[in-house]
This record gives structure tokens, sequence and C-alpha cells, in this order.
């Protein structure tokens, strides 16, 4: 998609598809388990999951290309070693640190008026790769509302909402930073699924020594979560409402059916709750609950979100709420 | 409903259309439309297909729908269950009633009927007859909330040309044939957002989760200069207005505002949000799997129709959309309250019989405050 030039290799590796560029380079994957003179790739793409898995960025010299060989063969290396590793917990790790990694060059590039073709690629790649349609003004930057919109959905923070930009005449305006951040997740996905998609061997020779390592120091992030039996004060509010025999509002039954059968309550289970409903059907409820419930074959729906719970007036929080994101990890905690 | 008004309305509504069919036609793309169709006393068909025009006349002759619905979304296979039907895109639509304006006035032209006893009387919590909390609302025209929901579309409106930059061609808006308004976006940039896209278009309507460092009062040190102009585009700018009220107040406003500091001013936004945010249903506008109420039928709840409007300062639903004609029909009525038809003031009725115009017949039996006899 991008003619990418040297220092654009170092600063994107993921544009690249590890095992064709290594083939294009001479070099096949077993060499790098056995020639001791490319061990040091091999220890350097080690060190670069260890400083992603701490949350730390890993830091490269773009302007020295005699570097090259070491700085995208660490990221090639590195992608194999997760796969064989197949730690879901460093994928991640990894692929949110070199996220990271690139925007910081993207945000870079993007505002690098003395070079046009860094300008052009970072304009490029945000298209090509997150379909971002970026205007550059002197006021900054500004893409269309539709485009901004599928992105910042994915953010939970009340500053990416809509409300809480500037907005004209279609387009939102961003600055450098926020344009890059805006594409964080979907850049972190692509890196994502690079590594989940690479063709690796179930086991490369010289590799087992670093993929042991690898799978201890996983370890290290595995949690424990205890959860609580406790409803969250949304449910416990709509329960409340129907034992009382008022009447609970479409949106709050949606609520209410989505959460429990989400906790794994059955529909027969939850049937009877609806009972003192003004307008109780026990058909019209049943039919009603198998189709929240994907029983008809169609979407299995899922508890809404404490955003939209509150948005619909049904959001009765307290400090135990503990800022959760939906009603369903009330009460969960990592141990 | 009894087996007698039924036959009347649906007599009514048949030769209606068959006498307006001028007015009632499929929407564009509607090979990939879904349609759907309720009668009166039954539930919800859907997963229709049409086509053409006559496919559609053909269908309100033979089914004499209540209320007839097409989807604004469009299909690859719009007759097949909902999870094959492959989703295409949606028109934007938007729905503005007066219910959701929660205007004072609406006690004065609402009365209510028990579920249990049937008993009609005036705006209650309960039946006074029998008790009974299982009661509907009944509300009949008012034009103080015609008046209202208007300037909430004008509002609307604003906002799709200014800030979402949508062709005002491209804006069409329609009498609900109740008590609102719908808009419908064709041909947009926003046609293939999905549900949880729009109801962040919902959210910046209707002004909802705005914070303050939106409008530059930052939590610690907030300067006076980051506070947004009487001028500028866009929410900052409308906010500004409510704020300051006049360019030359601004100054004095922020200082005011800053020394009541952070929390009052996330408070004084919520009651902002109120005056000024469009009170849309955002139900309406986040469904993408919807079928809405199509341009040019009838609409049961009042036996008023759905039309388009091209002149929103002058259109008057109670005339404009009241379309059926003035042949003598009698009935009983039972309606505490008056309301008025095609400019004729009708009712108060006390379970009496009375003959009115064919028009005002519809418009009390479909509301349930009369029936033949």
């Amino acid at each position: 998609m991008v003619n990418l030039g040297v220092d654009e290799i170092i600063k994107y590796p993921f544009l690249t598809e590890a095992g064709q560029y290594l083939q294009d380079k001479g070099f096949t994957l077993e060499q790098f388990g056995t020639d001791s003179d490319l061990k040091k790739i091999v220890d350097n793409a080690f060190e670069r999951i260890c400083i992603a898995a701490d949350g730390k960025i890993y830091k490269s010299e773009t302007s020295n290309s005699t570097n090259l060989p070491m700085e995208v063969f660490s990221f090639l290396i590195a992608v194999i070693l997760l796969k064989l590793t197949g730690r879901n917990t460093l994928i991640r790790r990894f692929s949110l640190a070199e996220a990271r990694r690139a925007e910081h060059f993207l945000e870079k590039d993007l505002m690098d008026h003395k070079d046009q073709t860094n300008e052009q690629l970072a304009l490029k790649i945000m298209r090509d790769l997150f379909s971002l349609n970026i205007n550059k003004s002197t006021d900054g930057f500004s893409i269309p509302i539709s485009d901004y919109l599928k992105h910042s959905i994915n953010f939970h923070e009340r500053e990416w909402k809509i409300i809480n930009r500037k907005v004209s005449d279609g387009k939102v305006f961003l600055t450098s930073h926020e344009t890059v951040r805006l594409v964080r997740k979907e850049l972190d996905l692509h890196i994502t699924s690079k590594i989940n998609s690479s063709s690796v061997p179930p086991m490369l020779e010289g590799f087992e020594d670093y993929v042991g390592k690898l799978k201890l120091l996983a370890r290290k992030f595995e949690v424990k979560i205890i959860e609580s039996t406790e409803y969250p004060p949304c449910i416990k509010h709509a329960i409340e409402v129907l034992e009382k025999g008022e009447n609970l509002s479409h949106s709050g039954r949606f609520l209410l059916g989505t959460y429990l059968l989400g906790k794994g309550q059955t529909v027969e289970q939850i049937a009877p709750l609806f009972k003192n409903a003004p307008d109780y059907n026990e058909k019209v409820t049943l039919y009603q609950l198998n189709h929240l419930a994907g029983n008809s074959g169609l979407t299995k729906y899922a508890c809404p979100s404490c955003e939209k719970v509150k948005s619909q007036d049904l959001c009765f929080a307290t400090e135990e709420c503990d800022n959760i994101i939906n009603p369903t990890q009330f009460g969960r905690k990592r141990l | 409903m009894q087996e007698k008004n039924i036959e009347f309305l649906e007599d009514s509504f048949k030769q209606f259309y068959f006498e307006h069919f001028d007015l009632i036609h499929v929407p564009e793309n509607s090979n990939q439309r879904e349609f759907g169709f309720q009668k009166f006393n039954s539930g919800m068909k859907r997963h229709i297909s049409l086509k053409t025009d006559k496919d559609l006349h053909l269908l309100l002759m033979q089914n004499i729908p209540s209320d007839l619905y097409c989807s604004n979304a469009c299909y690859s296979f719009p007759n097949l269950p909902m999870s094959e039907k492959d989703w295409q895109n949606a028109d934007l639509i938007f729905d503005i009633d007066a219910k959701d304006l929660h205007l004072d006035v609406r006690n004065e032209h609402c009365c209510i009927k028990c579920s249990d006893c049937s008993e009609i009387s005036p705006l209650k919590t309960s039946c006074p007859k029998c008790e009974s909390h299982k009661i509907s609302i009944i509300s009949l025209t008012c034009k103080s909330c015609i008046k209202a929901v208007k300037e909430e579309v004008r509002k609307l409106n604003e906002i799709l040309i200014n800030d979402f930059s949508i062709d005002k061609n491209d804006v069409k808006i329609f009498f609900s044939g109740n008590e609102g308004f719908h808009l419908h976006v064709k041909s947009s940039s926003y046609q293939d957002l999905g549900s949880k896209e729009r109801a962040e278009l919902t959210d910046y309507i209707m002004l909802r989760g705005i914070i303050p460092e939106t409008l530059g009062f930052k939590k610690f040190n907030p300067e006076k200069s980051s506070f947004p102009n009487f001028d500028e585009p866009g929410w900052r700018g409308r906010v500004a207005k409510q704020l300051y009220v006049t360019k030359s107040k601004k100054s004095e406003s922020i200082k005011q505002i800053i020394s009541s500091g952070y929390t009052n001013f996330q408070k004084n936004l919520e009651e902002i949000k109120e005056q000024i945010g469009v009170k849309i249903d955002p139900n309406v506008t986040v469904d993408i799997h919807r079928i809405f109420r199509l341009a040019g039928s009838i609409n049961s709840k009042s036996g008023l129709t759905k039309i388009l409007v091209d002149d929103l300062e002058k259109f008057d639903p109670y005339v404009d959309a009241c379309l059926f004609n003035d042949e003598k029909i009698t009935l009983r009525a039972n309606c505490p309250i008056s309301f008025t038809l095609k400019n004729k003031n009708f009712g108060p009725y006390s379970n009496e019989i009375t003959t009115v115009p064919r028009f005002a017949a519809i418009y009390m039996i479909c509301k349930g405050i009369a029936f033949l006899t």
C-alpha cells in the first residue's frame, strides 16, 4: 500500500509482511535460531517484548540507517517469538506498546512542515489503514464527523464524545496528538492481527529458551478475579420497581433482562420477575426474553453500558460502582 | 376496539387511500426497503418487500392497514428474517414528539381512560371509578404543543445543516400524524453509521454529556480567554448566547461563572441542556433496523396523515393533515375536554350521542373517546 523507505520501515515495521521481508533480505527464520551472529537480534526482540510487557515503549534511532536490520528484525522476530509463545497477555501488551510507539512517529510526521514526504506518508497510513480522511489547515486537523465517530466510539472518556469536540460544517477539529490517538485501538488491533496471522512452525530450534522465559513472564500478568453476587444499584432499582407493581420502562426491562441473562440465569428463572408489571403477559414476556437471549436464532443482546443506562435515567450509581463501564462488571475485583 | 368501529375506520381508510394514491408512494430504493403494517386489533406484519407504487397501492386495498411502515434502512434481502437481510445503510431519521417536551399546557388537553373499566375522566393518576392504576393517557389537539415542537424542529434543522453539513434539500420534514414531527435525511455521509455512532449524534443534538472543559472551564486555574465567544459555531456559540445573553455581558458573566465554581457550572450546564438541547426521541435515531411510519399514510392513533411539510411556519396539522371528508356521522362520545379540528371546536362530551363530520368521528374513535352506536 505504501512505498516504504529505510526510515519508514523502522518507524512503522508493522506495515511489512514478516516472512516475506526476511526472505527478501536473504534470511530464513531458522537462521535466527542457529546463527550466533544473529543471536543479538533475537536478544533484542526478546528485550523489546519485555519492555512492552513492562508497559514501556521501545525506543529506537530512526536516523541511523545502519541500524535497519536490528530495528526492523527485532520487531519481526518479536512477532515470531510472541506467536511461538502463544500468550495473549504478552501479545496484547506488545501490540499496545508498539501502537503507542508508532503513534509517536505518526504525530511527528503529521506535524513535519519541512519534509512533505513524511507528512504525506502519515496521512496515507491514516487514510489507507484506518479510513481516516484528514484535512490539514492553519487551525490544525479536521476530519469528517462520520469518520471521527467510527473511531471515537472505542473511547469511554467523556472528552472524546462529539459533544465535547469543536464541530462545524460536518467536521471535527483535532490537534495532531488527538488525531493520532484516535487510531491507537485500531493500530493495536492491526499489530495483534499481524502477530496472530503470522505463519510459524510449532517451535524453532534455538528459540526454546526465549519462549520458555516469555511463558514465565506471562504468568506474572495472570490475574484472578473475584466477583460478588450482589446486584448493581441499577438492577436493584429495576427489580424494586417491578416488585412494587409499577411500570418499568422498555429500556429498564431490556437492562434487567440482558443483565440477568449475561449472569447466566435462564429465561424461565427471569420471567417471574415481571409478574407484577401492570401490563404483564406471560407469553409476551417469554417471547421477549427468548429474543434477548438469542434463542430465536438472532442476535444475543448484551447488557447496555453504564453510559447508555445513565442516558436512560436508569443509573443509580453508588460508590461501590467504582467507575465500572458496564453493570455486569459490578462487584468484580482483581486480586 | 369493537368490530363495528373497526369496519367504519377500515371503510374510511380504504376510501381515503383509493382517492389519494397521489399522496402515498414507495420511497427511493424501494426494492431494498422492508415494509410492514398493522391492522386494527392485530399484531405487526413485517419483512414485506414492495418495489413499486402499484405494489403499495395493492397492499393498501387488499389489507387496509391501520398503520403502514417502511424501513429507513436498505438491505440486500429486505423480505428475509432480520439476521439474513444483509444491512447496507440507513437514512438518518428523527422523531420529535410533544409528549417528550413535558409542557405544563399538556395537562389541559389530556384525559385518562381506564384499561380495566374503560371510564374516561380528567387527568388523574388512577381511575376515579374503579381506582385502577392501569390507565392510558389520551392527548387531544393543542396548538401550543405543536408550536413548541416546531421550535425543536427548527433547532434540529439548524444543527443538521450548520454543524453536520447536511444539504438542506436532503432534510425532509413530515408531520408524524399525531403530535410530533419526523425528519428524514437521505443521501448523507451518515448513511453507513451504526447504532453506537448514531447514539453519539443524538447526544450531540440533545446536548447530553457536555463537560465544563468543552466550554473552557478547566477544573484548576480556569482562564477567561478559553470561554466561548458569542458567535462561535456549534454548541460553544449556542451555549455562550444562553450564558451571556448579550455580547456586552460576556466578561461579567464569565467572571461570575468562574467565581461560582466548577461544580456549580456543571449543574448550570444540566439546566442549559434542558433549555436548549433538542428534544428528539433518541431511540428512534439509534435504531438502524426500525420500520418507520410511511409518508402519506394515516396514523391510527389520530386518523391524521403523516404528511410532508413545505412551510413549517404556516403548517397547521389540525387542518393540513386532517384529510377526511365532512359527511355527518352519529356516535356516542365521552370526553371531558374540547378539541379543535379543521378550525371547528368539538366537545366536551358527557357520554352522549352526537353528530359530527367524518374527520372528527375518525379522530375521536382513533383516540378512544367515541364509538359508533
